[in-house]
This record gives C-alpha cells, structure tokens and sequence, in this order.
C-alpha cells in the first residue's frame, strides 16, 4: 500500500471502478441487497466522470432505462440480485434480440423469491442462461476476487460493445461485500472496446445490416442524426417489423452465431495442476476460493488434486471440460446451490468420467473442509 | 496456515467493529501483507451481536471467511456468550471487563480489560472504543506494526479527531501491556 493505487476495497466497490475505467457514462437501477454498494458508488462517481445515475421505480425500470441510455449512446449497466434478476428478464431478452450493449450485474444471494436477503449464493446461473423466454446469446463472467471483478466488468463492457448484446457479470455476495487488495491499472494498461458507429453522413444507414467483415451491424446513437426503428420483433435490415419465416431464420442465426462463432475471443477459464489431475476441482466465483484452499490441502498430502475454474461462464468451456473429463477419473463441482453448473459438465462429459457434485442452499459459503471430505470419499 | 492470522471481532451494531476490522486490513497492507476483512449482516447488525472478521497473511488468502479464530475480541455479554467457543484452543480470548465470561471457554489465553470504561473516562469518548480495542490486538498479536496501524488509524476518522484517536491507540497498547 505504500503505491497509492494499491487500496483495501469491496468486490462491489471495484465492480464499480472496472466500470467506470470502461467508459460506463450512465447507471440505472434500483438498489437491493447484496448489490447496493454498485448502485451507491455509481451515484458518486459518475457525475465526477460526466456521467449520469437514476435510481428508478423498480428494477423493470431500470433495466430499460439502461437500454435506453445505451440506445442513446452511453455505455450502460444495471445491478441487482436475485429478485431483481427475475423482473429485469422481459428487458433483457428485448436488449438481446433488439441487440443492445448494456452489462448486468447480479450479485447472487440465496433465493428463491426475497429468500435469504444478506447471505451468498450461486442459484441464478440458469437463470442466466434461459432466464428470458425464446432462444437468445448469452455471456456471463464470473469473478472470484476483489480484483477480477474489476478486470472482469472492463471485460463486460468490452464483450457488450463488440457483439452488441446484454453481458452478466454473475457475482455473488461473497466477492461483492469482501474487502480485499486490489492494485488499480494505470488507465493506459486498459483495453478497451467501443462500438461500431455508421460513417458519418451514411444516407443509406440500415441500422441491422452487418458490413462486410463485421460481426455486428454499425450502431447509431439516438441524436447522432440517423433515423431508424428500434423493435423487440423481429426486424429485417432496416429495422422494422417482419413475419417473414426467411427474416426470421437469418436475424436469429446471426445473433447466435456472433457468440458461437467468436468462442475463443469470449470464453476464459483458469486451471492449476491439472496435468496429472485424477480428481479435478471445478468451482467459479466466491466458492472457487475455497476449492482452491481444498487443492492446496490435498496436494500437501500427496493427493493427485486439480482444479478447473470457468471465468466465462456463459459460453460454458466446453472443449476445455470435455478433455478434462477424459483424463481425469473424476470431476467434483462445487457451487452454492443445489446442482446448477454441474449439469452443464455431466452433458459435456458425457459418462467419459465420474461427476459429483458439492452444494449448499442454506446461505452459508462452502467451506474448504466440505470440498476436502468430497475428495477423500471420491479417491 | 501457519503465517495466517484470523481474528473475529464482536460486540453490538454501532461499536464500530467493521471500521475496526478494515483498519486493521488496511494496517497490514501498508506492511506488504495480504489481508481480506468480511462481516456478516443482516438482522444482527440492529444492536445484536454484530461481527466483523479479518485474515492477515504473509501471502495469498484463499478462503476468505474466518472458523476458529486466533484472537476473538468481545466487547458485549451477548457477543461473548455467541461467539466464545469460537477461537482456537490456543487462541486469544480478549473481552471488555464488564462481560462475564461463560463457563467452559477453551481459549488458551484470556484477557479481560475495561476496553469500554477506558473509552468512556480515560479518552473521553464512547466511540473510540473500537480504537482502544485494535490497539489492544496490535500489542497482543503484533500481526500489523504500530506504525502502519496509526497511518490506517489516521487516515480513516474524521479530521480534527486525530489526536484523540492516537491516544485511544496508546491507551489500548497500554491495556494489555502486562499480558
């Protein structure tokens, strides 16, 4: 700490930072437990940065004011938790087929309904996933530390603003409440991605038309002084409705292809001593810290232990997982909820290895201990 | 871990334990260490048993929530009688004297001093309590140094109470100078 850019800060004071670091112009939103800290800090900072924040009647609300503000040309994002997560849903299949940017944080707690308002969970990873009805893209990242949740709303930002769609950042309380060391980048050690804009002056601007060697199609800003129809229909190049069955077909390939076809661009894992793995840890967010302790352990004793942690969680690691469970004998998941990512890994693996599954849906994080006495039954 | 130190800090919602606890935090990362400071809310933080926790370690902390801790402060009877019998056997058991300490405590010291009165009719005021008290477990632990402990002091109360709080500090090194 003696460098001043080295702080002790909350998971959700740096999701807030990342954001901001990112270009995030504007926040709308309704606060609740445990994300409240995003939507405070955000009402601090971003007037500072020329910014705007509006707290909204509910979280339906604020979901579509951040589109809103997206479609205006800000860089966007809303936060919430799990009842949040349900009512914004309508919204984000709109800004997933309408093809808005705009980042979602959830920092889960226990569920379902108001649940366990102050405690952890992961229970809303299929949420994600199939939250919003009819089939759509999703992207959804998955910090474990102080630190990542910084990187990983930068990343957020970036991913939303290249294929133009909603992005999670899936935190949950654990991560969001605890204060850790975080060493902020130097602004010039950033990446980051803006939008693609029409040429100025397009006369022939179809707000849907992908360019040639584009992944998504130039986005306009409201009063940049182009004039085009935003729909949660489906549209054709200009924008408007359509019944057509061909429209349909090719707007919908598009928009699952722009994820599908730019995998390894999204998807971002870590491993540690999986390489003579027979039991393979797989673990993401606050709980991936405790399968990490309980490796530690093992390995200590000689214990053949690796562990897998998806950082993209939302394209799942699919290839990754499927050579791990070739060669390992058995892959135990652990996650704060009652079987959610393990059944992503049991149809990745397809019977080649064994699957177990660690969980917990009482409120309380899965301790080290509870992942080691799974290794032992398993070897 | 060896080179990790866990501490609980208890006593009722408004005794600044969670200042406490992240001043503590932010002592030890001015001493190059690593260090996470977590709490629980909820109900509890309305006058109950609050807590607030924090691992020093000398590298990487994976696991951020504390189980049996090394030095578990109580500065209330309802925070003693809850969280007691969760430090370690050959941990450190420091309550304000006017708690009475439940039967059975398995703590492998016990130090019992008027953290609270010291507040009160020494420093002059109830709220440095929490000061007194993290000074008391620099004195006991040494975990983070004195010198970086009054920086993360300083650097975190209002301006205009700095000397104050130095002498709430030196009170609390003093406490528990003879255990």
């Amino acid at each position: 700490m003696k460098k001043n850019n080295i702080k002790l800060m909350q998971g959700n004071e740096a999701c807030v930072e990342g954001a901001i670091a990112a270009g995030m112009k504007f926040y709308a939103g309704y606060p609740i437990t445990p994300s409240t800290e995003i939507a405070e800090v955000s009402a601090q900072k971003l007037p500072r940065v020329g910014g705007k924040f509006i707290q909204m009647e509910d979280e339906i609300a604020g979901m579509a004011t951040a589109i809103g503000g997206s479609l205006a040309g800000l860089k966007s994002m809303t936060a919430t938790s799990g009842p949040g997560f349900s009512l914004k849903q309508e919204n984000i299949g709109y800004a997933a087929l309408a093809e808005i940017p705009v980042v979602i944080v959830n920092v889960q707690r226990s569920g379902p309904s108001t649940g366990l308002p102050t405690a952890p969970s992961q229970g809303d990873m299929m949420q994600a996933k199939w939250g919003t009805h009819g089939d759509h893209p999703v992207i959804a990242l998955c910090p474990s530390s102080v630190k990542e949740t910084f990187d990983l709303t930068v990343r957020c930002f970036n991913l939303a603003e290249k294929y133009r769609m909603p992005v999670f950042l899936m935190l949950d309380e654990v991560v969001g409440h605890m204060r850790e060391k975080i060493e902020i980048p130097d602004a010039s050690e950033i990446e980051i991605y803006d939008r693609l804009k029409p040429t100025p002056g397009d006369e022939n601007y179809l707000p849907y038309k992908v360019e040639e060697g584009q992944i998504v199609p130039a986005m306009a800003a409201y009063g940049d002084g182009y004039r085009f129809h935003v729909t949660g229909l489906i549209h054709d190049e200009s924008g408007f409705p359509s019944n057509s069955t061909e429209v349909a077909q090719t707007l919908m390939t598009r928009i699952m292809k722009k994820v599908e076809d730019n995998i390894n661009d999204i998807v971002t894992y870590e491993e540690s001593n999986t390489d003579d793995a027979e039991i393979i840890l797989l673990s993401y967010g606050g709980t991936a810290r405790s399968a990490k302790s309980a490796m530690k352990k093992a390995r200590e004793m000689g214990l053949k232990v690796g562990m897998f942690r998806p950082i993209t969680v939302w394209p799942f690691p699919e290839e990754r997982v499927k050579e791990l469970a070739k060669q390992a004998k058995s892959i135990i998941v652990a996650e704060m909820n009652y079987g959610q990512m393990v059944l992503e890994v049991e149809r990745i693996a397809k019977g080649t290895t064994d699957i177990y599954h660690v969980g917990k849906i009482n409120g309380e994080v899965i301790s080290p201990d509870e992942i080691f006495s799974k290794i032992k039954e398993v070897l | 871990m060896a080179n990790q130190i866990e501490l609980r800090l208890t006593g009722s919602g408004g005794q600044g334990l969670i200042l406490g606890g992240i001043i503590l935090a932010e002592a030890a990362l001015l001493d190059g260490k690593t260090a996470i400071q977590s709490q629980s809310y909820g109900p509890e933080a309305r006058g109950g048993a609050s807590k607030a926790e924090v691992i020093i370690s000398e590298t990487e902390i994976d696991y951020p929530k504390v189980d049996s801790a090394d030095l578990l402060l109580a500065l209330t009877q309802v925070a003693c009688d809850k969280y007691a019998d969760s430090v370690k056997e050959d941990g450190i058991l420091l309550v304000d004297s006017t708690v009475v300490l439940p039967e059975g405590i398995k703590a492998g010291k016990i130090v019992s001093v008027p953290i609270l009165h010291t507040a009160s009719d020494v420093v002059g005021k109830t709220m440095v309590a929490n000061i007194i008290a993290i000074g008391a477990i620099q004195q006991l632990l040494g975990s983070v140094t004195k010198e970086s402990l009054e920086s993360a002091v300083l650097s975190r109360v209002p301006k205009g109470t700095e000397d104050l709080n130095r002498k709430a500090l030196a009170e609390g090194y003093k406490l528990v100078e003879k255990f």
